[in-house]
């Protein structure tokens, strides 16, 4: 089970948080026209990376914010864990 | 019955305490601090079981974690439990135990014939024959093989014993009570750490219970309870015996299992059976030891063949002989170690060493005592069936090839050594690449991963002053780190004999025109022959072999085969062991019981049971209950002996022709509010939300980004920026993560706050032709005609002062309103409810009445909302704007879900007016089509229309749209049966929806 440090309450349990998929992913603006191939990227399209991934997860049984982690898919290491504005350098 | 095997004295039972026991309904007598293989053997009992392939005579081949045979089923306090190790269980008054894999008995086994159709049960041969014909599969092999077959029998019954689980943080984890991890523990705690030392046997101190060794002027054994002694004194330690550490997982968390009671007769009141650990760790410290690996040689299984450190064992810690005519075989010291032992206590053993010439003082010590040596020389075959005999032995040749003449000479016990395999499986499940270590041929911990350092035996040290040595540091050094104290503690001195070099020769060559069984895998019956076909037949990779030949792959894990395998491969193969390498170690290190897994989630307590405030009415109002999610919802309310059938038809009968009450507290509730509350409904509902009046409610539908519907329910504007959004039961937690993600997410500028109220508020459904009389009663003071509170209205009042939200709203497609009270409130809303409703014939009804009147009605739920439909599919279509962007629409253009023929919803009504369509069955143009038939659509849901009087489903099918009037058949091969039926609309019920608005 992994540990995970959600940035608002501290190092937690894996239980506690759900998983929600990879964080670069932009969503469309509203209204906006864009092509098949960019809405299917948006919904459908991820990269099943081998390495540093950086993902979202949601603190569900605790502060329920939605948070970023860096974490490595291979070998589960966290580098690092933001909050869901936080500028990622 | 007399313990023929048991010592005088010796060993460290308490000889006071005298315990009776049966195995296989026979009465013996043992002491407390047996096992159950101590207590046997003492009894001069050596056939415990059968073996799983050939069912070949099984007896004790260990002492502990690592026993490959002795594999019971356990009666405990009028339980059963199945394998159950023998050498791990400890004796207590009135056990009981049975052989397991035998029938009818140990002593005649039918499976037995196997051992002598040998020939066809090679590697593979499971594969191989059992495949053809077919059919004899079910018919023939496997009732006979279940019934030969197996390891014990699980008990049917409910298990009564507690399992508990518990979370626990710690400094330092240390798995092993050995010399490593008592020294390290020790300088660990010292400097203040907070350490959990785990030992998995009842005794702590591993080998320093059975070596000869002097550390500070004590015996081993001594000085391992002085320093328990002091660790268990100290508050920031927590010693535990009988725990095994079996599972390293990320971020180290390891897992073990803590067997609190299976020691005693019966568990203490309050007490758990087993406790399962969950161990968050900052450094681990592996000091899981090695276990001796077997020589290989003809028929090395029978009974009586054993590890010479357990023959040790048995000796030093429980008194016992495990025979008294003793060969030792052994290629390296530690089997002179076993013999001094023996010597010391009477008996004379014969020692036969593979080594040419091999010298240190453990062998001139045997030699001083005079015990008979054998150098060159080597078992080449076991005789005895049930149980050691005699062994053809044989001098071998310096390059181990070629075999001098046999002779056979008399023992009653081979007692085996073939070096040390340090016990890596915790460091390897830890994501620690091993390395071979050539010196010792054995994989040994390479660079750490995670928080964890092996040591000592564990890490192939076999010198207790080495081991001692680097264990202090680590302890002090690791601790340092954490705490930043530095107790510097000073070494003890430390005593122990040199051992030489062991030899590489482990398998013994077959003589001339003898076919022995080399066994490698004991507990699978993996022979040396069933690896060299397995090549043979062209499988390369160790992970392959192991699969086809089942070498590894039992319960032991391959504790005691996993080397030798290794090594006959890469013999075979003229490779290294390293580039053979070895299979992946994966946790539990050794079975661990499913109840420990589950712990209290059992029963009641699997999951939260959620109930309303009006529960206690309906239990005392016979409300039967159906589990809805985590929810408990009447189902119906019994009157007299109605049948559920006929207790929905008659509530729902009642709301059509008079008015019901339905509890609908378990409706998801989100409170939401900000300046920017609309704009995120607007966002999120398919249908325009930024017009909606205050006090007004409106029907929205959600879909995902793919265009799916997600949920539906309806949203009312309680004031000016302040909204109460209602979802369905079961999607009420994922509706409130979908609304964070995109506030906290993807649009952060949206000043709105969203927060669960489902528990804040409990609801009340009024409905039926007669609810505006009911409600005029319970609001005499407010305007609830058609005016004053008009559909889809909503208003605020006193309900006899209790603050009420009113909503005109309906689920059952009869004019009906929901009131909702703070929950506190609940009980006391609906008993006014039942109490001024007298008049009007109220009658509760349940989620069974519920769902019919819904169906007919043709209102969608979650077996229509299954997350494969879209809004055309059920008719929603009509709430998609086709002004304003909102989730997932950009998906409603994907070809498919704009197809001139796509799914619809519809109803369908049986031709014969009378029978029952079951929900999930599939419709089909023609009944009589060949399979696979080709299906049109499913039914998704059934009831008993009340309005018509004849069963009604509804069902998505494909073109539903134009099928309307067309008869097809619904067929059921679950319930084998086939219906004739008419697609009709699917609002089979006030299609033009009057009655909601009357
Ligand atoms: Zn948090």
């Amino acid at each position: 089970m992994l540990h995970i440090k959600c940035p608002h309450c501290g190092m937690r349990s894996q239980n506690e948080f759900s998983y929600g998929g990879d964080a670069s992913v932009k969503r469309p603006e509203l209204n906006k026209e864009i092509s098949d191939e960019e809405w299917d990227n948006f919904v459908y399209n991820r990269k099943s990376l081998r390495g540093k991934h950086l993902e979202l997860w949601q603190h569900l049984s605790g502060c329920r914010q939605w948070i970023k982690v860096e974490r490595d898919t291979a070998t589960h290491e966290i580098f690092n864990t933001y909050k869901a504005d936080e500028e990622i350098s | 019955m007399t313990q023929k095997f048991r010592l005088e004295n010796g060993g460290l039972i308490n000889r006071d305490k005298k315990l009776s026991f049966k195995f296989n309904g026979k009465k013996y007598y043992g002491y407390e601090g047996d096992t159950l293989a101590s207590a046997l053997i003492a009894n001069g009992v050596h056939l415990v079981g059968r073996s799983f392939k050939y069912h070949r005579p099984r007896g004790f081949f260990g002492a502990g974690v690592d026993e490959p045979y002795a594999i019971v089923q356990l009666y405990r306090n009028n339980e059963t439990e199945p394998n159950i190790k023998a050498t791990e269980q400890e004796l207590f008054e009135g056990l009981e135990a049975k052989s397991v894999n035998c029938w009818p008995s140990v002593n005649f086994d039918i499976g037995a014939i196997n051992n002598f159709l040998k020939i066809f049960l090679p590697a593979g041969f499971y594969y191989k024959t059992f495949m053809w014909p077919k059919s004899f599969w079910y018919r023939v092999y496997e009732p006979f093989i279940r019934k030969a077959a197996g390891l014990g029998v699980a008990s049917t019954k409910h298990d009564k014993e507690r399992y508990e689980h518990k979370y626990e943080y710690c400094d330092l984890l240390i798995a092993g009570s050995g010399p490593s991890g008592l020294a390290s523990a020790y300088a660990a705690a010292k400097n203040g750490a907070r350490v959990i030392l785990a030992e998995d046997k009842p005794r702590f101190g591993g080998s320093l219970l059975t070596s000869d060794v002097n550390i500070g002027n004590q015996s081993g054994e001594d000085w391992a309870n002085s320093i328990i002694s002091e660790l268990k004194e100290m508050p920031n330690v927590v010693v535990k015996n009988r725990s095994q550490v079996f599972g390293y997982y990320d971020h180290n968390m390891l897992v073990m299992s803590e067997k609190v009671s299976d020691h005693l007769p019966k568990t203490k009141k309050y007490h758990p059976k087993q406790r399962l650990w969950y161990i968050r760790a900052k450094e681990v410290l592996i000091s899981s030891g090695s276990i001796e690996r077997p020589l290989v040689f003809g028929n090395n299984d029978t009974p009586g063949v054993m590890l010479s450190s357990a023959a040790k064992e048995y000796l030093k810690v429980y008194g016992v002989l495990v025979g008294k005519n003793p060969l030792v075989f052994t290629n390296n010291d530690s089997g002179y170690e076993t013999a001094i032992e023996f010597k010391k206590n009477g008996v004379n053993p014969i020692i036969l060493d593979s080594r040419v010439n091999p010298q240190s003082e453990i062998i001139d010590e045997a030699i001083n005592l005079g015990i008979k040596i054998k150098f060159s020389h080597v078992v080449v075959a076991a005789q005895g069936y049930k149980k050691v005999s005699s062994a053809d032995i044989a001098k071998i040749s310096d390059d181990k090839k070629q075999l001098g003449t046999l002779e056979n000479i008399k023992c009653d016990c081979i007692c085996v050594s073939g070096f040390w395999t340090p016990t890596i499986h915790l460091a390897s499940q830890s994501g620690n690449k091993t390395k071979f270590k050539e010196e010792i041929d054995a994989f040994v911990p390479g660079t750490s991963k995670q928080k964890e350092t092996t040591l000592g035996a564990a890490n192939g040290i076999f010198t207790l002053e080495e081991t001692l040595k680097d264990s202090f540091i680590a302890g002090q050094d690791l601790s340092k780190k954490i705490t930043n104290n530095d107790n510097k503690i000073s070494f003890p001195n430390v005593v122990e004999k040199k051992s030489s070099q062991h030899d590489k020769f482990w398998c013994v060559p077959l003589p001339k025109g003898k076919s022995y069984k080399r066994f490698l895998d004991f507990q699978n019956d993996v022979a040396v022959s069933d690896i060299e076909i397995a090549l043979k037949e062209g499988y390369r990779s160790i992970e392959h072999v192991k699969r086809y030949t089942t070498l590894g792959m039992a319960t032991d894990q391959g504790k005691t085969s996993n080397l030798n395998g290794l090594q006959l491969v890469s013999d075979i193969e003229n490779k290294v062991v390293p580039a053979v390498g070895h299979t992946t170690f994966r946790p539990p290190y050794t079975p661990i019981s499913i109840g420990a897994i589950v712990g209290r989630e059992v029963g009641q307590h699997s999951k939260p049971t959620r109930k309303s405030p009006m529960h206690s009415w309906h239990e005392k109002n016979n409300a039967v209950f159906v589990d809805a999610g985590v929810w408990l919802r009447p189902r119906y309310y019994q009157q007299g002996s109605e049948t559920l059938f006929e207790a929905s038809k008659r509530e729902a009968k009642n709301v059509r022709t008079n008015v019901g009450v339905c509890d609908v507290t378990t409706l998801g509730k989100i409170d939401i509010k900000g300046p920017d509350a609309a704009e995120l409904l607007n966002r999120v509902y398919t249908n325009a939300w930024l017009k909606l009046p205050v006090g007004k409610a409106r029907y929205g539908v959600m879909l995902r980004e793919d265009g799916i519907v997600m949920d539906d329910g309806t949203t009312t504007r309680i004031s000016e920026n302040h909204y109460h959004m209602t979802t369905t039961t079961a999607q009420a937690a994922n509706v409130l993560s979908h609304l964070e993600y995109y506030l906290q997410l993807v649009w952060p500028e949206l000043n709105v706050n969203v927060v669960s109220t489902t528990e804040q508020w409990a609801g009340a459904a009024i409905a039926g032709p007669k609810s505006r009389k009911l409600l005029e009663k319970l609001l005499p003071n407010n305007d609830v005609s058609n005016e004053g509170l008009p559909f889809m209205g909503y208003m605020e009042s006193e309900l006899f002062g209790v603050k009420a939200r009113i909503f005109r709203i309906s689920f059952s497609g009869e004019l009906a309103y929901e009131v909702n009270v703070e929950s506190n409130n609940g009980q006391f809303m609906w008993e006014k409810i039942i109490e001024l409703g007298q008049e009007f014939q109220v009658q509760p009804y349940g989620t069974e009445a519920l769902s019919t009147l819904r169906i007919e009605m043709g209102h969608v739920a979650g077996s229509e909302l299954d997350g494969r439909t879209i809004s055309y599919d059920t008719s929603l279509e009509g709430l998609i704007s086709k002004k304003k962007d909102f989730i997932g629409k950009r998906s409603l253009n994907r070809e498919a879900f704009t197809s001139s023929d796509r799914q619809k919803i519809v109803g369908v009504v049986p031709l014969d007016k009378k029978t029952s369509i079951p929900e999930g069955s599939h419709l089909v143009k023609d009944a009589q089509a060949p399979l696979p038939n080709k299906k049109l659509g499913h039914i998704s849901a059934s009831c008993w229309s009340v309005e018509h009087d004849n069963p009604f489903s509804l069902a998505i099918l494909k073109d539903g749209k134009n099928m309307i009037g067309e008869k097809l058949f619904v067929m059921s091969p679950l319930k084998n049966k086939v219906i004739p039926v008419e697609i009709v609309s699917s609002h089979y019920v006030d299609p033009k929806g009057e009655r909601v608005r009357s």
